[in-house]
């Protein structure tokens, strides 16, 4: 094996034990942000001695004992430091007895730490990248540069986020703060942002140059998931973890091999990998049975109504218009009414959604929407108003943000010039 | 990264211990509690199945009885991960409970990653496929 290569797998084997490491040792030390910088110790010892002792038996001990060493260091500074101060200090007895050993912390049920360490991390007084930032690092065990060169910033930026983010919480005794059971749904919905944030960063990267943009995906996925372990009465856990399998299922058909983007409508089905699509579906008939009907279990919704079309044509779009419907009910949103004036397009007629997609054109919030014109043209179209639908098209290609888009837009009202009658 | 991790042992597998079971479950639990374990199974002997072959152009359903191969898949597990050092390692620490939880029993675990299209290999499939 390479350098290169023992590094990657000592970097595996750490992955995967890392957040019990982490859980561990705030257990211990009543202090998360402190708990993980341990346990970045422990993987620097790792480096240090494995590439010559080679892997351990058992790396997960072996991390523990280590991270646990520097720990005991940690407490006993902390109390030399407090007594040469003349404060109170702690009684080390007491400390030692607090200590994990290494084997009953790994075999311990890690679920409320777990969940503490999330809830650290996802604090809602941070802000949204800071957050970001601090869970794929702490929970995900990605490296200050992997998370730099995933959201496309200078690492110094991440670095800085990730300092800023810990001083905070320590300066505002959030360092080990558990949240109450009845704190849960509310502090949840920080947690369940930050999450989809990760992962529509990965989604919405156009091409998968960069693999860890893609990458987040999976991050975003796998912390998805735990969430609905640890937090299993939550249905906007289940119903955001099913958003995004059922949205991943469609990765491998949402290119085409020059890497240009496929719209849903013309994905080759066949291509929607049918074990995430279970596995979506799963998460979002358990949050159904949990009474869900919040933001992420009726998105959830719709684009379940996609994933059991088998073909384009068999989509329910009546119940997709219904479903948006529901959702501007809780959340108003013009931008969510956009969607439901497609769907009821699809389900009603291009005259119906056209009536929806008018009374929007002096929404504020959509002034520079290049999709409201978009769509708007493209009902004008069906409905045989051509002139209409070209100067909707010229208006849409002048907002359009990239010159892929501005090209489509450009094509479409010349086609639309074309079909008028001479 | 999707990986198949397929065990496959030459013994004749025998039950495993309780003590074997325990800590697989253990490490199963976790690694579904992690997120990254989707789908895991185990495999009765082939004589519960039937083989289906294809040889000098003509199809045959063959029910037994079989002669035992030599090497049989005794169970499967498919893994969302982010690399192969990751499949790796968690083999790894399957087996090493083996090792310590059934001794003598000897076998193989192989890491597979699924074929995904427009990644690495099979994408360039994929564009000549078009071309």
């Amino acid at each position: 094996m390479t350098a290169a290569e023992i590094n990657r797998t000592i970097l595996a084997v750490w992955r995967i034990e890392q957040p019990r490491l982490v859980t561990g040792l705030s257990r211990l030390l009543r202090d998360v942000p402190l708990a993980e910088d341990l346990s970045q110790e422990a993987l620097v010892a790792a480096l240090e001695h494995w590439p010559a002792s080679g892997l351990p038996e058992k790396p997960g001990a072996w991390l523990m004992a280590v991270a646990k060493r520097r720990a005991l260091d940690h407490l006993r500074r902390r109390r030399m430091l407090a007594e040469k101060h003349d404060v109170i200090a702690r009684d080390m007895a007491q400390e030692q007895q607090a200590m994990p050993d290494p084997d009953s912390a790994l075999d311990d049920d890690i679920g409320d730490e777990l969940l503490r360490l999330i809830f650290t991390a996802c604090h809602p007084l941070l802000s949204r990248e800071a957050r970001a930032a601090l869970a794929l690092r702490m929970i995900c065990g990605l490296t200050t540069e992997e998370i730099a060169r995933a959201f496309l910033v200078p690492e110094a930026t991440v670095a800085q986020r990730i300092v800023r983010a810990k001083r905070t919480l320590s300066v505002s005794g959030l360092a080990y703060e558990t949240p109450r059971r009845d704190q849960l749904s509310e502090r949840l919905g920080s947690v369940l942002e930050v999450v989809y944030l990760i992962f529509n960063e990965g989604y919405t990267a156009a091409r998968g140059e960069e693999w860890l943009r893609p990458q987040l995906c999976n991050e975003a996925l796998r912390m998805g998931r735990v969430l609905t372990q640890i937090a299993p009465q939550e249905g906007e856990a289940h119903g955001l973890l099913a958003l995004m399998e059922l949205n991943a299922s469609r990765t491998a058909s949402r290119t085409d091999a020059a890497g240009d983007p496929i719209l849903l409508m013309d994905q080759n089905r066949a291509r929607w990998d049918q074990l995430q699509i279970r596995r979506g579906m799963l998460a979002l008939s358990r949050a159904r049975e949990l009474g869900g009907g919040g933001f992420y279990v009726l998105q959830a919704a719709i684009v379940a109504c996609h994933a059991q079309a088998r073909k384009a044509e068999e989509t329910d779009w009546r119940r997709i218009a219904g479903l948006y419907a529901d959702l501007a009910g809780l959340v108003a949103s013009p931008v969510i009414e956009l969607n439901r004036a497609v769907a009821v397009a699809m389900a009603e007629g291009p005259g119906e959604g056209l009536a929806i997609v008018d009374r929007l054109t002096h929404e504020p919030a959509l002034k520079s929407y290049h999709l409201l014109p978009c769509v708007r043209g493209d009902l004008l179209q069906r409905l045989g108003r051509h002139e209409e639908a070209r100067a909707a098209f010229e208006a849409a290609a002048e907002l359009a943000g990239n010159q892929r888009e501005q090209l489509l837009m450009r094509r479409r009202a010349a086609e639309a010039g074309a079909a008028m009658p001479s | 990264m999707r990986f198949m991790s397929i065990v496959t042992s030459s013994h004749p597998p025998g039950p495993p211990t309780p003590q074997l079971l325990e800590a697989v479950h253990k490490l199963a639990d976790r690694e579904i509690k992690a997120g990254r374990m989707l789908d895991s199974g185990g495999l009765m002997p082939v004589s519960t199945g039937a083989q289906v072959r294809i040889a000098d152009g003509k199809v045959s359903v063959i029910d037994g009885p079989f002669v035992e191969s030599k090497e049989m898949i005794g169970g499967y597990a498919i893994f969302e991960l982010r690399d192969k050092e990751e499949a790796v390692a968690l083999a790894v620490e399957f087996m090493q409970l083996h090792k310590e939880h059934m001794p003598g029993w000897e076998g193989t675990c192989e890491v597979r990653a699924y074929a995904m299209p427009h990644w690495d290999g099979v994408c360039e499939v994929d564009a000549r496929a078009r071309a």
